[in-house]
């Protein structure tokens, strides 16, 4: 194929992937503008006024970049699961295996759809957030370099656990017993600078960590890890996954025979 | 002379042990209508497969026209057009948008896919129904929207798996029309069917496989001429619904009732016209039983299509 072709292919998928989760709008992106909703309301007005300043800031604009990061993880990582997974289980799968499109565009393809609805819910629910609070980034480039990192390693780990899926089970059990407990474990709520040592330690092994104080750190310039770590964590992140994805569906694993 | 189709010693062992292809042999003539039947099992969906790039070969070569499968997947790829036996597009899909996107993934611009999905929505009587999502199609709709996807990208080479299963009699004849005119338009055509009419009327060339080999690779006058009885319905007038005593000729009613003369190939039929004239009965018209294939397919392969029945009764 041209790289013109290339091109075309590229943005058919990533037409489609846009065209299914706005679709399907009321299961996509409605849900996670309700519930950081609730979470501002209950978490940063009600609860939040009782427990006072964190870190120096007012509570809720402390958990607001944490929530912001929260949306855009989940987001990206059920778009792909979800679309990839659903064409597998369809078969529809084939229509992309029989065509000339290279696996590196299909894997982009798919990405790309993943982190456009992570960034559009994160885009959404800052939105929300304004209502809550007033936002300054303290560093714009570092916000927008953390979202579009965060999603992509999302988008990727979605893609792999899509790969490995045979039935929508597996497609559930990542999120609810893997991806959630991180994320509330990854300091949106809290700074680890509250906990124990020992946990401080255990904590600095959550990836999550990295990406919301890194997002933090670009709205409200302060954190408990430095930016360069994390983005560096995150880039790390980015290239294997990136590798391994790339490997299985070269592999054809579970989509061809 | 030029193949669309050039297949060599292709094997295919799946994990788990089972060999579905022991060593392939087949070459389609660019141009062709080609049929590739067997019983289930037989090797027919895995051959095609491989073809559309869904099966890993273990090994042996696959050309179409000069792109080769190892070397050139991608122009192999661009040449083909797959219709697969199972539904396999998303059902909550746009038909319009299902045929759009496809040409989408071969690189064509949007402008030309649209007109190209255009043309052959249109021609396949889905046009008016571009707009509604997939799923609400009736099953021939379906059968239809998997060729006019398969057909967008403009493909040399159309493999069609058991296209007309569970189609209706109309729409089938309607969709052999169709086939046959993309075909005279100069696109190679390969099928596998369950319906040996379907084979015996569409295609000038015929490959029989069984337990992963080809049994037989030849024309379709060359197969059929392997038969050496050929058999004859006949409608009588006030048909005492007996059997006739002709000498030389065995005869029988069939399912229908009707009366059947087995005839040697060489013999004529004016012997059989004149002991029954003799005897009183009137034909009044005759026709060639027209599953020839079948009885030859029998003897090849020691079974019948079981899944035609079923198919056929569905």
């Amino acid at each position: 194929m041209t790289p013109y072709q290339i091109w075309i292919a590229f943005m058919t998928i990533v037409v489609r992937e846009v065209r299914r989760f706005t679709r399907i709008w009321p299961q996509t992106l409605l849900p996670p503008a309700v519930t950081m909703t609730l979470y501002f309301v209950i978490f940063g007005n009600l609860i939040g006024s009782r427990i006072g300043p964190m870190e120096g800031y007012d509570y809720m604009e402390f958990i607001v970049p944490g929530l912001i990061m929260m949306s855009v993880i989940t987001s990206s990582y059920a778009n792909v699961v979800s679309s990839f997974f659903s064409m597998k289980f369809q078969r529809s799968i084939e229509e992309l295996l029989v065509s000339p499109t290279p696996n590196w565009v299909i894997l982009t393809g798919y990405l790309a759809g993943g982190m456009a609805r992570g960034l559009i819910v994160g885009f959404v629910v800052m939105l929300v957030s304004l209502a809550f609070t007033t936002l300054e980034f303290y560093s714009p480039v570092l916000v927008v370099t953390t979202a579009l990192l965060t999603s992509l390693v999302f988008s990727l780990g979605g893609f792999i656990n899509a790969m490995f899926a045979t039935k929508f089970d597996d497609i559930s059990i990542v999120p609810t017993f893997v991806l959630t407990p991180l994320t509330y474990l990854g300091g949106v709520f809290y700074s680890i600078n509250l906990l124990d040592p020992f946990w401080q330690g255990l904590s600095m092994a959550n990836p999550i960590l990295y990406m919301v104080n890194a997002f933090r750190y670009g709205v409200l310039g302060a954190s408990d890890v430095g930016p360069v770590w994390a983005i560096g964590m995150l880039l790390v992140f980015s290239v294997v996954l990136f590798t391994v994805s790339l490997r299985l569906l070269d592999r054809g694993k579970g989509i061809r025979s | 002379m030029e193949y669309a189709l050039d297949i060599r010693g292709l094997r295919k062992t799946f994990p788990g042990g089972l060999e579905a292809l022991k060593g392939i042999d087949m070459q389609v003539e660019a141009g062709d209508f080609f049929a590739l039947l067997g019983p289930n099992g037989a090797g027919k969906s895995t051959t095609l497969g491989v073809l559309a790039s869904l099966v890993r070969k273990t090994s042996g070569q696959v050309r179409v026209f000069d792109a080769d499968l190892d070397t050139d997947p991608a122009r192999l790829k661009t040449w083909l057009g797959f219709v697969p036996q199972e539904f396999n597009f998303n059902q909550f899909e746009k038909v319009g948008d299902i045929v759009r996107t496809q040409a989408g993934y071969y690189g064509m611009a949007p402008a030309r896919a649209a007109l190209n999905a255009e043309r052959y929505l249109r021609e396949l009587g889905l046009w008016d129904k571009r707009n509604s999502p997939a799923r609400m199609l009736s099953g021939g709709m379906k059968r239809r929207l998997l060729i006019a996807r398969a057909l967008v990208h403009e493909p040399r080479v159309l493999i069609l798996d058991e296209p007309t299963a569970g189609v209706d009699i109309e729409l089938r004849r309607s969709m052999w029309g169709f086939l046959e005119r993309i075909n005279r338009e100069g696109v190679t055509i390969i099928l596998t069917t369950h319906y040996l009419e379907e084979a015996e009327a569409l295609c000038r060339n015929i490959a029989i496989i069984d337990g992963g080999r080809i049994l037989q690779h030849t024309s379709k006058q060359a197969l059929l001429q392997q038969l050496s009885m050929e058999h004859f319905i006949l409608d009588i007038r006030n048909d005492p619904g007996t059997l006739p005593q002709l000498e030389g000729y065995h005869c029988f009613r069939n399912d229908e009732g009707a009366l059947v003369v087995e005839v040697e190939k060489e013999d004529g039929l004016n012997d059989v016209f004149r002991q029954l004239g003799e005897q009183g009965w009137e034909v009044t018209s005759m026709r060639n039983r027209s599953n020839r294939l079948e009885e030859l397919f029998m003897s090849l392969v020691g079974r019948s299509l079981p899944e035609s029945e079923e198919e056929e009764s569905a």
